[in-house]
């Protein structure tokens, strides 16, 4: 298929059809609200079920009801929409039900602004709502890899019946990219779908449920879930280096939009010869902690940075990587404030300076030290 | 002379062979049958699949032998909601308390009735939480003793029991609203026909409906079983008048 120029909200939304998914159910909030827009016209054209529900809370127990028929189901929202769904995306884990969740980002916390923010990573990645689940959480940093991540989205979805999330911040919903769709979705194959609301015919009785009275059996399932995470962990970890190489003195880790900034900063350093490498998280959860931690040790890195759009959420993460085999730096606008290049740029510079000068000042106490000797 | 047995009373498919929790002489056994035999006698039981609530009938679907959802607490019209819209071939029913539709659900039940969501609601009203253990609800009557309102429920500061078939009545939409009660068998035959109805409706794909179920909580009402049906026929029938709210396709109707 050619490439279309297209709204970041659109492109997910298109996407999520191209991988079957013709069942929305969404509640309008900024900077998100193109895609329920673009839905409405268009999943009548593909006979799908579009429902505008009169708040997220109820958006997302529609969801719980429509995924249990087993059919590929999504919303959409942005981040206090995000936090009125957590119930039902609590339940969704429990009951081991397969939704797409899409949280294009705004600054926070409250009503907090309509900006593009990250300020949503703990909640994604550390559980939004009560008990022992996690979500699978996907973050692009392209409209190209919204698209390629949506369709992901909802074969990982089915494959371990557990609800994902694909975050971006609200520029990735807001920006205009060129992109292109596969004529058809390639998956692999997945496991039947036995557990889904059909009616009981010709066979028992069955329950879409997160309700265990007996704390055995709730153990149980919390151990079944977990190992379900695990799995996800040896499987589905995914990152980008961009510029990663012997010569790098600093190791930046950022996502999303964030990661695109810096590098522009680091083509820009490298023009001014000073070399740095960027390390991409692209799933959330599971986070590429060994990933992280086996490029920060080599001798070559000075320090590692991390760059977000939020007051240092994913940095807890880098730090739980490098275990204090590194130092660790970190730099954030937040808000609904995009760092420039330019920032990014005279941050690295600053930390580059800084280690120049306290190496001369080392330096000089040496030479002194040896004068007096 | 031989004799010959012939089985006049039996349990219905749609119902499971267990002990249920429910106390004695609370009614939700009797509402659950009478849903049960409906699914029974209009063939249902392989399309059916109910949506249980958050309280006493949390466990519904222990006790009904069709497919089930488990919703959170008062979002049982919303699960049905996304459910039916996917899969409008099938039966669905949700099956709520008071405090689960009226106080926490009051939202979820109000839009799926307004945007004529095609499913059936059995509403059970017992003016009591039961599960928790006898508080206030949004359905306790006027000087009702509860846990949270030791005193009686005082109108001043709680405002008046909701009156939830007169509340939905006053949406435009067509649908199907009636209070019935399963105090006494007459009551319980008239009940039964309602729900009856409300399938019928669902299944002619019309309307969004809602049985109102008058129901006893003898455990934290504290009282007998006989002395609940009593106290429900004194005290509910008053301020919670039986009948037809709105029936927007039968004879007469509004719509």
């Amino acid at each position: 298929m050619a490439k279309v120029l297209m709204k970041g909200n659109e492109a997910i939304a298109e996407a999520a059809i191209k991988a079957g998914a013709k069942n929305y159910f969404c509640y309008p909030i900024t900077p998100q609200t193109e895609v329920a827009e673009y839905l409405a016209k268009r999943m009548p054209e593909v006979g799908g079920v579009f429902l505008q529900g009169e708040s997220e809370l109820a958006v997302a127990n529609m969801l719980f009801g429509a995924a249990a028929t087993g059919k590929r189901v999504f919303t959409t929202s942005s981040s206090p929409g995000i936090s009125l769904m957590q119930e039902a995306i609590s339940y969704m884990a429990g009951a081991e039900l397969p939704t797409v969740i899409v949280n294009i980002m705004r600054g926070g916390p409250g009503l907090g602004g309509i900006l593009p923010a990250q300020s949503d990573y703990f909640q994604s990645v550390k559980g939004g709502g009560h008990g022992d689940y996690r979500l699978l959480v996907l973050a692009p940093s392209t409209i190209q890899e919204a698209v390629d991540l949506m369709m992901l989205s909802f074969h990982l979805a089915d494959k371990y019946r557990n609800p994902v999330m694909m975050i971006g911040d609200g520029m990735i919903g807001q920006m205009m990219e060129p992109v292109e769709f596969p004529d058809k979705f390639e998956e692999d194959e997945l496991p039947e779908k036995d557990w889904a609301i059909t009616g009981a015919k010709g066979r028992k009785p069955k329950v879409a449920k997160s309700l265990f009275l007996d704390p055995h059996a709730l153990e149980d399932n919390s151990w079944k879930l977990h190992a379900k995470y695990e799995e996800m962990k040896k499987h589905e970890i995914r990152f980008e280096k961009y510029k990663m190489s012997d010569k790098n003195e600093i190791m930046l880790v950022a996502y999303g939009t964030m990661a695109r900034i810096c590098q522009t900063a680091i083509d820009h350093l490298e023009s001014e010869g000073i070399s740095v490498g960027l390390f991409r998280p692209i799933t959330l959860f599971p986070f590429p902690l060994q990933q992280i931690q086996d490029e920060a040790v080599k001798k070559n890195i000075k320090k590692v940075l991390v760059i977000e759009m939020s007051t240092a959420q994913m940095m807890e993460d880098v730090e739980r990587a490098i275990l204090g085999k590194k130092q660790i730096d970190f730099y954030g606008r937040t808000g609904g404030i995009v760092p420039s290049p330019e920032e990014v740029v005279n941050k690295i510079k600053g930390m580059v300076a800084k280690k120049a000068k306290s190496k001369k000042t080392a330096a000089k106490k040496t030479s002194k030290s040896k004068k007096k000797a | 002379m031989s004799i010959k047995e012939k089985t006049i009373f039996a349990r219905p498919d749609s119902m499971t062979d267990v002990v249920t929790h429910y106390c004695p002489g609370c009614t939700h056994g009797v509402i659950h049958r009478l849903v049960a035999e409906v699914i029974d006698e209009m063939g249902l039981r392989e399309q059916a699949v109910g949506v249980a609530p958050v309280g006493c009938s949390v466990l519904a679907y222990n006790y009904f032998n069709t497919d089930f959802l488990e919703a959170p607490h008062g979002r049982a019209p919303a699960l049905a909601t996304g459910f039916k819209r996917l899969r409008p071939d099938m039966t669905v029913f949700t099956y709520q308390g008071d405090g689960d539709l009226i106080s926490i659900g009051m939202s979820e039940i109000m839009h799926a009735a307004n945007r004529g969501e095609k499913f059936t609601t059995i509403f059970v009203n017992n003016a009591i939480y039961g599960m928790t253990g006898g508080q206030m609800a949004p359905t306790t009557l006027q000087g009702q003793i509860t846990s949270t309102c030791p005193a009686g429920r005082d109108l001043d500061k709680t405002g008046h029991p909701i009156r939830m078939v007169e509340l939905l009545s006053g949406l435009v939409t067509p649908m199907y609203l009636e209070r019935v009660s399963v105090h006494s068998p007459r009551h319980i035959i008239q009940a039964k026909k309602a729900v009856r109805k409300a399938f019928e409706y669902q299944n002619a794909n019309k309307c969004f409906s809602l049985v109102e179920v008058l129901s006893t909580c003898p455990t934290n009402w504290g009282q007998t079983p006989e002395e609940a049906t009593d106290w429900l026929e004194k005290n509910m029938l008053s301020y919670y008048p039986l009948g037809v709210k709105k029936d927007s396709f039968g004879e007469g109707g509004d719509r």
